[in-house]
């Protein structure tokens, strides 16, 4: 086996180049372990095409409902070109789940400058936990190519002061 | 016999037999021919785009047209420009570096070129809008399909091609080191085969089917799944080629030699391992697979940082070789001192700025944490044509500015108008792509034709002098691609004959050629197999689980 030249300076660069690679996934193990940061995975199949004899996605129930422990929960479907209900209202620096399924393609949601963003895959519910940190309104917007009209397809994330 | 093996490598100029050179030579340019037609159709398209989407231009606006014309303009620069060009690059190659004629040859060129055509139809006449990544369920015209499979299936006879030339040359040269540029081609060969079939395998068992009408539903989340084990090593597939240029082509332009051929192969190499692992990280914010998955690509993604900075010292190591050659001195004169009136060295130092640019933007898309606030906003628009149709695409137009005379036999028409063409294109791109990250953190989705968010006005504020700065760098950009195909063209009718530097073919030498490598560095085998392994770890149970989890199945929509 002949062995290779590498130059020592080459060498150096290397190592400096792989520590870096190591912190960068030691950061990122950490934020994913101590603070839970994950992204929207949670892996559960629905019949697109009957959300509306489901339970939870049932258009009576859907929106927004308060948990006991005092977070919420917000129930969607994506549907071309629309995300419904249209509007939401959440307060401000609360846990918020939304649980959202499509009716037909392929959709994605995403709310500028927060962590509620997912893509909304038919056959699947997509599941994303944040807290919004600013009151105000918001767009949901659609944020994956989903026909003639998906530039039109958005919602409306009003995030109200906390009583 | 080492001797001759040094005397013969210390040229990087090869014998070759005179029907092996002609024929690698039509095959190169015809493939090429047809990459640079791809991009100078496309490339009005993107600028129509930009200014369709500004708002700024309410006469232009129309959602049809924007969506075929951003459908016809992705699968023209990422798939017709990029295969065509590798193509060419590759039989040109295998020819001047170790004297082997393409076995199959002009069936995959013609293969490839018929299914483009197939697939313009639909694309041109509105039957396809679904963009370059034609996600399902939403459905295009069959042909589309048809077209987009024969245009890879051509690609594959190219792969046979290069790895048949690549284990003959091998066969009759025991012991030898593969000449660096057939290596690096052939593993990008190699590297293309086993990231072509992802994608293969969703169209051929799942979007055909259904656009037949054969099948009635398909599961989307497998089409993803299947569609992201492509995407990731494909833009590798393009890169590879201009970091050729940069490893091989580049040194020698520049007047110096190559810094090391060795690291150069341990950066192919695991260019090779790293890239196609990893596609985890386009499906982060995906519902159907677990996080646990997404981590394991996402430490696999970062790796690539290793051959990206090994290409990164190595290639600029040899460029400083060459600036001090040419008289440069202390920390940084050697910079100055190189020649930027050529037209390889300047692609490749403006290529290297966009890189480096372009990569701390990719570090953000790979966090498995980050990636949720530019997920699928402008940003991303912004990233991959820094780093795609700028790092990578102006070193194919350095390469053709080097290829042609040498094919042709006449001198480059204008190397001053080559080198304002390469100037013009890179500042274009910083202007046209600064604009879209920024437009992209402030929000803004990518793949709409209108922003029509005016009711959030905290929202949409920034964004007017962005979209104004977008169209600016658009122009610059379609100017400076005609400039190119007019010096391309006078070349190719012009009367004066090239001089004999410029007609030769010769390869960048390093500094110590090398005389044997380890037989990791030369073979295969050994390589392969580890793919083979780290895809059963990273794609095995993703892709199994569609068989267990009971997805409902979805139907075909229009769009
Ligand atoms: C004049 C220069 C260019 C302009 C103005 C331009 C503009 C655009 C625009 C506006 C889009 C649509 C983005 C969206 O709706 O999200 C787009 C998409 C795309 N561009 Fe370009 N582009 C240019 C050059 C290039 C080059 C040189 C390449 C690569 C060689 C390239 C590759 C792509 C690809 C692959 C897409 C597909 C994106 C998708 O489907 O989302 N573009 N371009
Ligand atoms: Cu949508
Ligand atoms: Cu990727």
């Amino acid at each position: 086996m002949s062995s290779i030249h590498i130059d020592p300076l080459e060498k150096k660069w290397i190592w400096a180049v792989g520590t870096i690679v190591v912190l960068t996934w030691i950061v990122q193990l950490y934020y994913a372990i101590a603070d839970s940061i994950h992204p929207p995975s949670n892996v559960e199949v629905i019949d697109s095409a009957k959300l509306h004899m489901t339970e939870e996605f049932a258009e009576k129930n859907l929106g927004v409902k308060k948990e006991e422990d005092g977070s919420y929960t917000v129930t969607m479907v994506a549907a071309r070109y629309g995300f419904y209900p249209p509007m939401i209202e959440v307060p401000v620096d609360t846990k918020v789940k939304l649980r959202i399924a499509s009716f037909d393609v392929l959709h994605g949601l995403h709310v500028p400058g927060s962590n509620m963003a997912t893509m909304v895959v038919p056959g699947y519910v997509s599941e994303v936990t944040t807290a919004f940190t600013k009151t105000g309104d918001f767009p949901m917007i659609c944020n994956e190519f989903c026909g003639l009209g998906h530039d039109y397809m958005y919602a409306k994330v009003r995030v109200l002061a906390k009583q | 016999m080492s001797m001759t093996a040094q005397l013969s490598t210390a040229s990087g100029v090869n014998h070759v037999d005179a029907d092996i050179k002609a024929s690698g030579n039509s095959l190169g340019i015809w493939a090429m021919r047809v990459a640079f037609i791809a991009l100078v159709v496309g490339l009005p398209m993107g600028f129509f785009q930009a200014a369709e989407r500004s708002g700024l231009f309410p006469w232009l606006e129309s959602t049809a047209v924007y969506f075929a014309s951003t459908t016809t303009h992705g699968v023209l620069l990422a798939f017709v420009l990029t295969t065509f060009f590798t193509m060419g690059f590759g039989y040109h190659t295998m020819a001047h570096s170790i004297n082997k004629k393409a076995f199959f040859g002009w069936i995959g060129f013609w293969v490839s070129l018929v299914g483009t055509l197939i697939a313009a139809v639909p694309m041109l006449t509105g039957a396809a809008s679904v963009l370059y990544t034609f996600y399902p369920p939403e459905m295009a015209h069959p042909a589309f399909y048809v077209g987009a499979t024969l245009l890879v299936v051509g690609s594959w006879f190219w792969v046979a091609d290069m790895l048949i030339g690549f284990t003959q040359w091998k066969r009759e040269n025991p012991g030898k080191p593969v000449p660096l540029v057939m290596f690096a081609i052939a593993i990008n060969a190699l590297m293309w085969g086993w990231t072509s079939l992802g994608v293969a395998s969703e169209v051929l068992f799942q979007l055909i089917p259904v656009s037949l009408g054969l099948m009635e539903t398909l599961d989307p989340g497998l089409a993803r799944t299947l569609f992201s084990w492509t995407l990731h090593a494909i833009v590798y597939f393009w890169l590879i080629p201009a970091y050729i240029v940069m490893y091989t082509i580049m040194p020698k332009e520049a007047g110096g030699r190559l810094f090391s051929d060795e690291m150069a192969r341990i950066a192919f190499v695991m260019l090779f391992i790293f890239s196609v692992p990893i596609g985890f990280h386009h499906l982060y914010l995906d519902p159907m697979q677990a996080a646990g998955w997404k981590l394991l690509h996402m430490f696999g993604t970062f790796m690539v940082a290793i051959p990206t900075f090994i290409t990164g010292f190595t290639v600029i190591a040899s460029l400083e070789i060459a600036g001090r050659l040419r008289g440069g001195k202390g920390l940084f004169g050697w910079i100055m001192a190189l020649d930027w009136k050529n037209p390889v060295v300047l692609a490749g130092m403006l290529s290297l700025l966009m890189l480096t640019a372009g990569g701390w933007g990719g570090v953000i898309n790979a966090s498995y944490s980050m990636d949720v606030m530019v997920h699928n906003t402008q940003w991303v628009t912004g990233h991959f044509h820094l780093i795609f149709g700028g790092t990578t695409v102006i070193m194919y137009l350095a390469g053709a500015y080097w290829l042609w005379p040498k094919i042709t036999g006449h001198a480059l028409y204008s190397k001053t108008l080559a080198v304002w063409q390469l100037w013009l294109y890179a500042v274009g791109m910083v202007v046209l792509t600064g604009p879209w990250h920024a437009l992209g953190l402030a929000g803004q989705p990518r793949r709409v034709s209108s922003t029509p968010y005016n009711q959030f006005p905290e929202v949409v504020a920034s964004w007017g002098t962005y979209e104004l700065l977008m169209v600016i760098g658009a122009s610059m950009i379609v100017v400076s691609g005609f400039m190119f195909i007019y010096n391309l063209c006078k070349t190719a009718s012009s009367k004066i004959a090239a001089s004999e530097a410029e007609a030769k073919v010769e390869y960048a030498q390093a500094i110590h050629p090398p005389v044997r490598v380890p037989r990791l560095l030369n073979s295969f085998t050994f390589w392969n197999w580890a793919m083979f392994a780290y895809m059963i770890i990273s794609y095995g149970y993703p892709i199994l689980q569609f068989a267990f989890i009971g997805t409902p199945g979805v139907i075909p929509w229009g769009y």
